[in-house]
């Protein structure tokens, strides 16, 4: 029968595999009436249009405030000095330098390191954030509000307290991410029941992980000497104060690859929102995306995590912002919040340096006082759209 | 699987009307101590409307399951174009078999036309993928959902979800349509436009397996109709052959009586009714 039906067999030579296109009707093609408009051009090229202009507007943002956290602080620099200060290091001699003595410096040893990672680590959170709620199916998913960035806290205290240096500059991120993956895969575990997160399942999981890492955190700071206790109180309230550049070396190839390969998920994630069976049903290999995913999560979290501390709430507003501009296809989202994700987290910091004088704001403080009302919104909402907590 | 991931996937070829594209040997399946499926054989032919009934709870579903590998089969197997479910990658899966679930919910507020496109996924990268727009539009047609595309899925009512969730399944073009009560939130217009489209899939050469609990849709339909009981197949044949009083008094535990259609000449049931026409007069 098999040879009938012009189907190789299972394991044969690939090369005998070419596509046997049948002559005539396709299997399962309707015939289409004269009347069958074709999908609206107008409305595509409109929805097409409304990405290109937020990729647009998103990235002049991000320019902008990047300028602008060049400039401030507590030497003003003007703009045209930060680009020369720019400029320079890359060879051109167009704008002028800095005019202050300790311009250059306040520039490259200061502000500079600490906008590269405040890029980083921003576009790490958003994407991470829009990831997990791909997977979980939940838009009220966030690496903060269900404790992997606690739990990515957990492994990098721990080798801050013990002074581990076995794998160089990278012990820390190692440790942020094992606790990472660990975290990740326990709450993805917990909060499923039959395919489905319930938004009550993820908020307790959210809550039980992360009183669990808190609790082993305070162990770390109970045990930890003066010196490294300090370090990690800093952290769990999130600082991006202090970036140094050998921390952007560790951190930006490790986001940077993340982001990479997890925008090849987008697809997946799509079909993924119709529901495990149903994308299975559409040949996605939903157990190996799954992991794929939470291992990207885990990446993109520890390496935000490592040094920044915990910032929560930003892989929330970020992606739910964008969905409500552009909808909720993962190929647009994905690099939207990367972007946004850097802009406002870029902004978070301009104010977390500025909004006191002569004091450096945790930024995971800022970003937590505006994004906990936010979230506590968006939980009436799910529960009025759904008719109760479901 | 993992060696032949970088294998460019086994298109789907043609079948000839009436060869046998899915069959089902022996299956049965167990929840628990509960026996779902108790020793099923069908056979699932190219060129065909297959209509699976039978009341609740008899395992319509759970064929349906077992079929696309969702739930496991304690004994016998199931074979999709001569070899074993597990012989296929996903994609080679999703080309040869579409499945329209009961379920038709969606985690964010894609458009109704994002959604029809994704029925299109196994096909991309493929030559087949050249015809997605004509494929899109026709599936959207036949739906009726035209009107829709630019709303969000999530802002419609049951009944036009459904038919725009039939819509992604049409535009996935696969040699066998299983689809899971797809009437059930419909009206009877659209119902009838299902069960139509239906037949013209099975006309181009394709394989439909519709579970409806409208017996009268399954009498109009069908090529064959296969009524579950308890897990088993009681019944598999032309609609006049399993649509009788007798069976289905039976199998469904209700006295029923059997009226032609004038039109058609297609089998209609009627419920006996005879304790509400007592009170009535």
């Amino acid at each position: 029968m098999t040879a009938t039906h012009g189907i190789t067999a299972p394991g044969a030579d690939p090369a005998n595999t070419a596509p046997r296109r049948p002559r005539g009707r396709m299997p399962g093609r309707l015939d289409l009436s004269p009347a069958a408009p074709e999908p609206d051009e107008a409305g595509r090229r409109a929805g097409k249009g409304k990405i290109g202009l937020l990729m647009t507007v998103l990235t002049v943002g991000l320019l902008v405030a990047c300028l602008v956290s060049g400039m401030i602080g507590q030497l003003f620099i003007p703009p045209a000095q930060v680009l020369g200060a720019l400029l320079h290091s890359v060879g051109l001699d167009w704008l002028s330098a800095p005019e202050h003595e300790f311009g250059t410096a306040a520039l490259y040893e200061v502000r500079f390191p600490r906008i590269v990672l405040t890029v980083l680590v921003g576009a790490a959170l958003a994407i991470a954030g829009a990831i997990m709620q791909g997977i979980f199916g939940n838009p009220l998913a966030e690496p903060g509000t269900v404790g992997v960035s606690s739990g990515a806290a957990v492994g990098a205290s721990f080798a801050i307290l013990y002074g581990f240096t076995f794998l160089g500059a990278y012990t820390i991120p190692a440790f942020a991410f094992v606790s990472g993956l660990i975290t990740t895969f326990l709450v993805y575990g917990l909060s499923r029941s039959q395919g489905r997160t319930e938004v009550v399942t993820l908020v307790l999981t959210g809550v039980a992980v992360n009183a669990v890492c808190g609790a082993l955190i305070a162990f770390i700071v109970f045990r930890a000497p003066t010196q490294a206790r300090e370090q990690i109180v800093f952290w769990q309230m999130g600082s991006l104060n202090g970036s140094r550049w050998d921390q952007v070396m560790i951190v930006a190839p490790l986001i940077v690859g993340g982001i990479l390969l997890s925008l090849m998920l987008a697809r997946n994630l799509d079909l993924l929102s119709l529901g495990e069976k149903a994308a299975r049903h559409l040949g996605v290999h939903v157990e190996r995306l799954r992991f794929l995913a939470m291992a990207y999560v885990a990446l993109l979290v520890s390496a935000a995590v490592a040094f920044a501390g915990i910032i929560a709430f930003v892989g929330l507003v970020v992606p739910h912002l964008i969905r409500m501009l552009i909808g909720p296809g993962h190929r647009a989202l994905l690099p939207a919040s990367v972007i946004g994700g850097a802009l406002l987290l870029t902004l978070a910091d301009l104010g977390a340096r500025t909004l006191v004088e002569f004091a450096d704001l945790p930024i995971g403080m800022l970003t937590s006082m505006v994004g906990g009302p936010f979230f506590f919104y968006l939980l009436r909402r799910s529960r009025r759209s759904a008719g109760g907590w479901a | 699987m993992a060696v032949s991931v970088h294998r460019a996937p086994r298109r789907p070829g043609r079948h000839e009307p009436g060869a046998t594209v899915l069959s089902i040997r022996d299956v049965s399946v167990e929840f628990g101590e509960k026996r779902v499926l108790d020793a099923v054989d069908l056979d699932i032919r190219a060129g065909e409307v297959l209509a699976l009934v039978g009341p609740n709870g008899a395992g319509k579903s759970t064929l349906i399951n077992v079929i696309t590998s969702d739930v496991d089969a304690v004994s016998g197997s199931v074979t999709l174009d001569g070899f074993p479910n597990h012989a296929w990658t996903y994609k080679e899966l999703a080309m040869r078999r579409a499945v329209l679930l009961q379920q038709v919910d969606i985690a964010f507020p894609f458009t109704v036309e994002e959604v029809v496109d994704m029925g299109r996924a196994p096909w991309r990268g493929s030559p087949q993928a050249r015809a997605d727009e004509t494929i899109i539009g026709g599936a959207l047609h036949r739906t009726e959902t035209e009107q829709f595309v630019e709303r969000k899925y999530t802002s419609l009512s049951g009944g036009e979800r459904a038919r725009v969730a039939l819509a992604r399944v049409l535009a996935q073009t696969s040699s066998i349509m299983l689809l899971d009560e797809p009437t059930a939130p419909m009206d009877i217009r659209h119902q009838e436009l299902v069960l139509g489209v239906a037949r013209e899939y099975a006309a181009t050469g394709c394989a439909v397996v519709i579970i409806v609990h409208n017996l009268d849709l399954a009498g109009a339909y069908a090529d064959r109709v296969a009524m579950l009981s308890a897990g088993r197949i009681v019944a598999d044949g032309p609609p006049a052959e399993v649509l009788t009083a007798d069976l289905i008094s039976r199998v469904y535990d209700y006295p029923v009586r059997i009226l032609t259609d004038p039109d058609t000449g297609a089998p209609i049931v009627v419920p006996v009714r005879t304790h509400r026409g007592k009170t009535a007069s």
